[in-house]
């Protein structure tokens, strides 16, 4: 077993466009459910509706990516309106499911027959992210030191991921300290102690779903154009509860947290997987367990990971367990 | 209860407003015609003695048994089912939806396996009818075309007469979902809790039966199900013992143990994924039956009996839920929980029983939905939205409002067969839920709750 | 601090030859309430024909727990919709107005149970009172120079009070960790920043050290003193007698009372409906029970 290539794979793992991509989600996430309190389980409908926002516009209408961009983003601001209009009203427990159901809904319709000739159904789109990458800077080849390298293609998009993460968290950061992101915090703390100081709560949770949303549906359309390709049924709900594993792991409400919960994530995610490859090519566990059950049992550890976490550090493994120890309900 | 009737009006028409708008935004959103899809497909136009049948459905899964997609055959019979790849597949008719003076002319010709498909095809294949009564044929090997031989007579079904086929059906799928709803519904009245992992519990309670009917044990259906109750009782206990009373001791929040529940739920899945595979299976004993037919319904013996268990089942849980005391508890817990503490009810024990209780009967329906479908390792995920759906319509933390709600949803998803592709029932159960929500947002049978 | 038993006072000299019955008319009425409702299933909780509030005055609701106050108290303040009935506010129609219009209007409410935002520091929640703030509009957000200002000056009236409230020492604390006594303190505080004219106090008293009751009475005569309207509501009789320059009565959810505190002692509908309550009326003097057992909640 080759240590070092196993290592190397989860430092590449943390640093890859994966990680920017869930990062830049997840910090959509945190908006909704760690500054304004929203229980959004449907993040990953507004991924999708990002990246197919791009897809559909080129690769089925010929438009220009960067118009595709807008489409998408535009797309998770009518998605944003229409789900917070029946959602937002109800009690936190009621949105949980009701997103996590028009997440579903989504999926179910942009895989139908139906939507086939605008989204291609149940095998999506490909090939509509050419010119992105006809602005790579660096020339082909592989970059890195030792067993930690990237080819030019995933270095182009992790280059522009991460700068992505840093423009929107700081945007995220002036909000927040604002006097706009106080009431925020107001209505996730309580949200009729709000109302009685004449804040409209519903207003300003809309504009925390629409804020959010947009920034998931940026970290859409970077996921599409990652891969060149769109396929429904990969926007499904386990998605959204990984972008959640991510925002506990690195502590909800905070500004690092998203990020350092998606490099922590995806440095165990994919240490495990090749570590579990290899164990498993080197016969360590007999007939228990073969290559094809690896990806299972990495669902199986993300879920362990959340149980854990929420049981012994609900604040994140850098937040202060003092801290949510105040959210008494 | 006096009201002003204007306003009551005025708030209606601004609701129906608010459903138009959000129904017009998400066909905005879904559908803009434009050019078409290329890709491979396995599609076939489905002709009867005398024309196209409609409404038929046929289901493409890979040779693994991964279910690929479903199609209804359209007016005029032709139906398409895109396939991600290049490679072999199995198609399969459902006979179920074929109207009942039709048959396949091949004995075991619901199936077509192994259909190759090249890159970029899209291929043909057919599956010959004749009329019901015709003396059916052993196929020869890899016969899987031909024309269809003439017969006598027999219009389709009148489409009211499919309504009442598919409300039955919906019936039957809705008494599925509110048996293993109502454990959702009284876990979360009793404790709050909204626990993700009660689909697992259906799946545990559907794979066991599985394990316990087939070989090595090759136990009676019966006999396997009632171990399978037994094991989801058990499972159900050892969630509430082994892990949420520990966790309310430690004065967890709600919302902690909801994405701990969803962890939970990842776990268990996985794991069942590990030890059992991706393989979709039946339940051997009940495979193959021809329908019982009363005018325009028909319904095998099977599924007949599945619903009446479940309406027996229900009417047993309301009987425990209204008569008992251990099931008065159980609603006093709901109502209020500090004043039935307070009124001398062990709330302990009456949560340990309702987790008994729930899993018990989400492992019966685990069962019953094998039995109407498959056995595979998301079954329960796939269904639990569908059990969040009912028990939000019914009001949550209400056991009857679960069932309500619960038979909405299954009527929903099959008579939405009607008018639309059988790929999107459950989108359209869902988006019943969120128009519900819209209009009452307490759901059916849930009470308004003071606020301050 | 004045906790004197008080015959109606400079403020509540308006109230002079005001008769003691229910739904009776005031010379000058901050709130006007008509045939307000609200059934819950076939329970009436909250059915009053008549209610006028005079202004500058402490106004006390009083009743057994159950009789419908805190709910009225969510009608009028839009966080609860009556099956019917109108009121209004300095002559303005509230009904169907939404709760957070309400409180932008001058009436500002506290909750019974209080409602402190636990992760938010003592400062920041009184901030969050101020109405009007450009900060709070998405975009002017993002550019701090354009809010910046105005943050300072709500900053310096933030500090003020809490000086007032004697919660300067708290101020950078979260609000989660507060006793319950600081925390009613901290509610009527944030409630002051949103500039009430009327100010609705839902049980202001309840689970608070005798001590620090005597101190927040202090607060709102000072503030009744200041010009401002004040409505209690306490199910505890004895606690509001002192301060209140009207008291108005509720027993299942009809308003079966009002009167000055002088009146309703005497009043035989009222001493019947708190003879089910298990106490009988002490004697005028007595505005607080010292012997008292409250229940004063945890520091967390």
């Amino acid at each position: 077993m080759d240590f070092l290539s196993i290592l190397g794979n989860g430092v590449r793992g943390m640093f890859g466009p994966e990680a920017a991509i869930y990062a830049i989600a997840a910090i959509g996430l945190n908006v909704h459910f760690g500054y304004t309190g929203l229980l959004n389980f449907g993040q990953v409908a507004f991924m999708l509706v990002g990246a197919y926002g791009v897809a559909v516009s080129v690769a089925t209408f010929g438009w220009s990516l960067w118009v595709g961009v807008l489409v998408g983003l535009g797309c998770a601001v009518v998605l944003a309106l229409i789900l917070g209009i029946p959602t937002l009203r109800l009690r936190g427990d009621y949105l949980a499911i009701a997103t996590i159901a028009a997440g579903e809904i989504l999926r179910y319709f942009y895989r139908s027959a139906y939507a086939e000739p605008l989204t291609g159904g149940v095998y999506g789109l490909r090939q509509f992210a050419d010119p992105f990458f006809e602005l790579n800077p660096f020339p082909p080849g592989r970059y890195g030191i030792g067993p930690i390298d990237f080819d030019s293609r995933s270095l182009w998009v992790m280059t522009v991921g991460w700068i992505l993460v840093v423009l929107i968290s700081l945007l995220v950061f002036l909000l927040v300290r604002s006097p706009w992101g106080r009431v925020l915090r107001a209505v996730r703390e309580d949200e009729l102690a709000a109302r009685s100081l004449g804040k409209n709560v519903y207003s300003f949770k809309m504009q925390s779903l629409v804020l959010g949303g947009v920034i998931g549906a940026v970290g859409g359309a970077l996921l599409a154009i990652n891969v060149q390709s769109v396929q429904p049924d990969s926007y499904n709900p386990v998605t959204t509860f990984y972008l959640y594993a991510i925002l506990i792991l690195g502590g909800a409400g905070t500004i690092f947290g998203p990020i350092i919960g998606s490099i922590i994530f995806w440095f165990i995610v994919t240490f495990f997987d090749a570590f579990l490859r290899s164990a498993v090519g080197a016969g360590w566990f007999g007939d228990l367990i073969d290559g094809a059950d690896v990806g299972a049992i990495r669902f199986v550890l993300v879920g362990l990971g959340l149980m854990l976490l929420m049981a012994f550090r609900p604040a994140g493994i850098l937040g202060d367990p003092k801290e949510l120890r105040l959210d008494v309900r | 209860m006096r009201k002003q009737p204007w306003r009551g009006f005025r708030e209606a028409v601004l609701r129906v407003r608010l459903v138009l708008l959000v129904a017009c935004a998400f066909l905005v959103l879904i559908f803009t015609p434009s050019a078409s899809a290329q890709g491979e497909s396995i599609k076939g136009t489905l002709r009867g003695p005398d024309g196209p049948v409609a409404g038929v459905t046929l289901t493409v899964s890979s040779s693994g048994g991964d279910e690929v997609g479903k199609a209804t055959t359209a007016k005029d019979g032709t139906w398409e089912v895109a396939v991600p790849d290049a490679g072999a597949y199995d198609v399969t008719l459902d006979t179920k939806t074929l109207p009942k003076d039709l048959q396949l002319r091949n004995q075991g010709g619901e199936t077509l396996a192994d259909v190759a498909v090249a890159a970029g095809q899209n291929r043909t294949v057919i599956f010959p009818l004749v009329a019901a009564g015709t003396p059916q044929e052993t196929p020869s090997p890899g016969a899987t075309a031909g024309p269809a031989p003439p017969a006598e007579d027999g219009a389709g079904p009148s489409s009211f007469g499919r309504f009442l086929q598919l409300l039955v059906a919906g019936i039957t799928f809705g008494v599925i979902i509110a048996i293993t709803s109502i454990g959702l519904s009284l876990v979360f009245g009793t404790t709050g809790l909204i626990n993700f992992a009660h689909g697992e519990l259906v799946t545990i309670g559907a794979m066991v039966a599985y394990v316990f009917s087939t070989s090595p044990f090759t136990l009676p259906l019966a006999v396997a199900t009632l171990i399978a109750i037994v094991v989801g009782a058990l499972v159900g206990g050892a969630m509430e013992g082994g892990l949420w009373r520990p966790m309310r001791r430690r004065g967890a929040g709600l919302i902690q143990m909801f994405i701990m529940s969803i962890g939970l739920a990842l776990v268990l899945r996985h794991i069942i994924l590990v030890a059992f595979g991706s393989r979709r299976s039946q339940y051997s004993q009940y495979t193959i039956q021809s329908s019982l037919q009363w005018g325009p319904i028909s319904i095998t013996p099977r599924d007949l009996t599945v619903t009446i268990i479940c309406i027996i089942v229900l009417l047993g849980v309301a009987y425990w839920l209204l008569r008992t005391r251990i099931g008065k508890a159980t609603r006093a817990v709901s109502d209020n929980r500090d004043l039935a503490e307070a009124s001398g009810i062990n709330v302990d024990r009456v949560v340990m029983i309702v987790w008994l209780v729930g899993g018990g009967l989400a492992a019966f329906g685990g069962v019953m939905y094998g039995l109407t479908g498959a056995v595979y390792w998301d079954m329960g995920f796939n269904l639990l939205l569908l059990m969040f759906a009912g028990v939000i319509l019914g009001g949550l933390g209400s056991a009857f409002g679960a069932v309500v709600g619960s038979l909405i949803v299954g009527i929903v998803a099959q008579v939405s067969t009607l008018w639309f592709p059988v790929e999107l029932q459950f989108a359209w159960a869902l988006l019943v839920l969120i128009l519900v929500l819209l209009v009452r947002p307490q759901g059916i049978l849930g009470r308004a709750q003071r606020a301050g | 601090m004045s906790a004197e038993p008080a015959a109606p006072g400079p403020a509540g000299a308006g109230l002079a030859g005001v008769r003691p019955e229910p739904g009776v008319a005031k010379p000058d009425p901050i709130l006007v309430v008509d045939g307000v409702a609200r059934y819950f299933g076939g329970l009436r909780a909250v059915d009053v024909d008549h209610l006028e509030v005079q202004r500058g005055t402490i106004t006390s609701l009083i009743g057994p727990n159950g009789a419908g106050k805190s709910t009225f108290f969510n009608l009028v303040t839009g966080f609860d919709k009556p099956n019917q009935g109108r009121w209004t506010f300095e002559g303005q129609q509230l009904a169907g107005v939404p709760a957070y219009r309400i409180a932008r209007r001058g009436m500002v409410r506290t909750f019974q149970l209080t409602k402190t935002l636990g992760r938010l520091t003592t400062i920041e929640n009184v901030k969050l009172g101020a109405t009007g703030q450009r900060g709070e509009h998405f975009l002017p957000a993002i550019f701090r120079p354009s809010w910046a200002h105005q943050e300072r000056e709500i900053e310096a009236r933030a500090d003020e009070l809490l000086e007032r409230f004697n919660l300067a020492h708290m101020r950078n604390e979260f609000a989660g960790t507060m006793s319950g006594g600081q925390r009613k303190l901290l509610e009527m505080a944030r409630a002051l920043m949103v500039h009430p004219r009327l100010l609705m106090l839902d049980e202001p008293m309840a689970g608070v050290n005798p001590a620090l009751t005597q101190s927040l009475l202090g607060h709102i005569t000072a503030l009744r003193d200041d010009g401002m309207t004040i409505i209690l509501v306490e199910h505890d009789m004895d606690v509001v007698m002192g301060v209140s320059d009207w008291v108005a009565c509720f027993a299942e959810g009809r308003l079966i009372a009002e009167g000055t505190p002088r009146d309703i002692r005497a009043n035989k509908a009222v001493i019947d409906a708190y003879l089910g309550s298990s106490r009988a009326l002490p004697e005028e003097t007595a505005p607080v029970d010292p012997a008292q057992p409250d229940e004063v909640e945890d520091t967390p």
